[in-house]
C-alpha cells in the first residue's frame, strides 16, 4: 500500500479548537483499498478568512476545515470566493451552531461536508474520512480520463493518417492517367488501375475493422451467445480465403481430434477471429506455402492455433504486434495490405473469453498464433 | 525535356508511390532505381551514384527524409537531390529552401505530394 500525505488546513479564531484538530488527525491514517494507498494528513491551521483566502491561493491545500463564524471575513464569504474556480480540494464547514440554513448556503457553495459544534474526533475523523475518499476517487477518475482521451486522440491521428494514405496514393494514379504520362503501354493502364482498386479494398477494409473495433469497445452491439462449432467456422473461414489462397498455391489444412469443438460464444465474433488470423497466414505466407489450423480442448478452454510458412518475424517485431495500426514494415510487407487492426481486434475478443494471444516466429520460418478462449462464457467466473 | 536519360533513385516507404514515380520517369525515358527505406537507399548508392535522387520526406521515421539527404549530399555534394513531402498540405507546414534558415535542408528542389508530371520534368530539366 502506498503511503500518501495530504495537507489539510484548519480555519478557525479559536487557538483551541485548531490545536484540537490538529492533535486528533496527527496519527489519523485513512486507508482506501481501492486505490492501495494510505493517506495521512498534515494538518496546519489559521485565525481568520482572509489568511485562509490567502493561502487557498497561494498553496491550496487538499481539504480545509472551515469555521463559518470568524471575525473578519466568514466561512462562508471565503467559500464564495471559491465557489466558481477550479480549485482541486474540499472544504468541510464548522460552525458553532447545527444551522440548517447556514448548512445549505455553505452547500451551495461547493463545501462538501458539514461540521456542527461540538464535534467529537470520531465524527470529525468520519467526516475528514469521507473527503479524503470521495477527494482521491475524484482525482483518480480524472486522470483515468485524461488518460482515455490522450489515447483517443493519439488513435485518431493515426487512422486520419491510415485513411489519408490510400487517398493520397490513388489520386497519385488518377494524376497519371489525366497526364497520360507512360500509359502508351496497356501492361502500365493495367497496373495503374489495378493498384487503385487494390487501395480502394485496403481502405474500406480498414473501415470494416474500424466498425469491428468500435462495435467491441463501446459493448453497444449485442452479444449472442450460442453454441458454437469452432471448426465450422474455421471451414468457412477457409472457404473464404480460398481463392487468394489459391491464386498462390497455398494449402489450409484443418486439424482437430474430432469432428467438431464446440463452446458457447458469439458467433460473429469467434468469426472475426479466425478470420483475422487465416487470411493473415494466407497474406504473410510465401507462394506455395501453407496454412495449419489446428483446433483442440484444454479443459475449460478451447484452443485455436494458425501456423504458417511465411516470412516470420524478429523478437522486436513481435513485440509491437498486437497495438494498434501496428503493421510490420519491411521489403517483405510492402506489397501486403493491412489495416493494422486485425490482431488488436483479435486481442480484444480473446480478452472477452478470458484468454490469451501469443505468437512463436521466425523470420523465414513462419509464424504460429495461439488463442485460448474459455470453452463456455455463460459460466461467470473462472 | 531533355533527351538525356537519367538515373533517378526515388525513396519512399509507399510501393504506390514507387510505381507512379516509375511509370512518370521510365514514361519520359529516363531510368529508375528504387528503394523504401534509409538502409536500403545507403546500400544502393555505394554500389552506383545515379544522377538524381527524389526522397519521401517522412517514412518510417519522421525525418527519414532530411536525414536521409544529408548523408546523400554529405557524401555526394554534386547529386542532386529533390524532397518529396505530403505535410504541406495536411499541416500547413511550409519548407522554404530560399528563406533564411532553409540552409539546414539538404536538398536542391522540395516538392508537394501529389507530384505532377510537369512539375517534376521542370525540376528534372533544371538540376540535371
Amino acid at each position: 500500500m502506498e503511503d500518501l500525505e495530504l495537507r489539510l488546513l484548519v480555519v478557525d479564531d479559536e487557538a483551541g479548537m485548531r490545536m484540537a484538530v490538529e492533535r486528533a488527525l496527527r496519527s489519523f491514517r485513512v486507508e482506501l483499498d481501492d486505490l492501495d494507498v494510505r493517506v495521512g494528513l498534515q494538518t496546519s491551521g489559521v485565525e481568520s478568512g482572509e489568511e485562509a483566502v490567502e493561502i487557498m491561493e497561494s498553496e491550496p491545500p487538499d481539504l480545509v476545515l472551515l469555521d463559518h463564524k470568524m471575525k473578519g471575513i466568514s466561512g462562508l464569504d471565503v467559500l464564495a470566493r471559491f465557489e466558481d474556480s477550479d480549485l482541486d480540494l474540499l472544504v468541510i464547514m464548522i460552525t458553532a451552531y447545527a444551522s440548517l440554513e447556514t448548512a445549505i448556503s455553505a452547500t451551495k457553495k461547493g463545501a462538501y461536508d458539514f461540521l456542527a459544534k461540538p464535534f467529537t474526533p470520531a465524527q470529525l475523523k468520519a467526516s475528514v474520512r469521507n473527503a479524503v475518499g470521495h477527494l482521491l476517487t475524484a482525482r483518480e477518475a480524472r486522470k483515468l480520463q485524461e488518460e482515455r482521451r490522450r489515447v483517443r486522440f493519439q488513435f485518431i491521428s493515426v487512422l486520419a493518417h491510415e485513411l489519408k494514405a490510400p487517398l493520397g496514393a490513388i489520386e497519385g494514379y488518377l494524376h497519371i492517367l489525366k497526364d497520360g504520362t507512360g500509359l502508351d503501354d496497356p501492361a502500365v493502364f493495367e497496373r495503374v488501375v489495378d493498384r487503385s482498386m487494390v487501395r480502394l479494398q485496403g481502405m474500406r477494409k480498414l473501415i470494416l475493422d474500424l466498425l469491428d473495433l468500435t462495435r467491441i469497445e463501446s459493448g453497444q452491439k449485442k452479444r449472442h451467445l450460442e453454441e458454437v462449432d469452432l471448426v465450422e467456422i474455421a471451414r468457412t473461414s477457409r472457404e473464404t480465403m480460398e481463392p487468394d489462397a489459391a491464386a498462390r498455391e497455398i494449402d489450409i489444412a484443418i486439424d482437430c481430434d474430432s469432428d467438431s469443438l464446440c463452446l458457447t460464444g458469439d458467433r460473429s465474433e469467434l468469426e472475426i477471429v479466425l478470420n483475422n488470423l487465416i487470411s493473415n497466414a494466407v497474406k504473410y505466407n510465401r507462394d506455395g506455402g501453407s496454412v495449419t489450423v489446428r483446433l483442440r480442448r484444454a479443459g475449460h478452454m478451447a484452443e485455436v492455433s494458425v501456423s504458417d510458412t511465411g516470412i516470420g518475424m524478429t523478437e522486436e517485431e513481435q513485440a509491437r504486434l498486437f497495438e494498434e495500426f501496428t503493421r510490420i514494415k519491411n521489403e517483405k510487407t510492402r506489397d501486403i495490405l493491412g489495416s493494422g487492426l486485425g490482431l488488436s481486434i483479435v486481442r480484444r475478443i480473446t480478452d472477452m473469453y478470458g484468454g490469451e494471444v501469443s505468437v512463436e516466429s521466425q523470420p523465414d520460418v513462419g509464424s504460429t498464433f495461439t488463442v485460448t478462449l474459455r470453452a463456455d462464457l455463460s459460466e461467470e467466473g473462472e | 525535356m531533355s533527351a538525356e536519360k537519367a538515373r533517378v533513385l526515388v525513396v519512399d516507404d509507399d510501393p504506390d508511390f514507387l510505381e507512379q514515380m516509375r511509370i512518370m520517369l521510365e514514361g519520359a525515358g529516363h531510368e529508375v532505381v528504387d528503394a523504401s527505406g534509409v538502409d536500403e537507399a545507403m546500400e544502393m548508392l555505394e554500389e552506383q551514384v545515379p544522377d538524381l535522387a527524389v526522397l519521401d520526406l517522412m517514412m518510417e521515421n519522421t525525418d527519414d527524409g532530411f536525414v536521409l539527404a544529408h548523408r546523400i549530399k554529405s557524401a555526394h555534394p554534386d547529386l542532386p537531390v529533390v524532397l518529396v513531402t505530403a505535410v504541406t498540405r495536411e499541416t500547413g507546414m511550409e519548407f522554404d529552401l530560399s528563406r533564411e534558415g532553409g540552409g539546414w535542408i539538404k536538398a536542391d528542389a522540395i516538392l508537394a505530394k501529389p507530384i505532377r508530371f510537369e512539375q517534376l520534368r521542370r525540376e528534372i530539366e533544371r538540376l540535371l
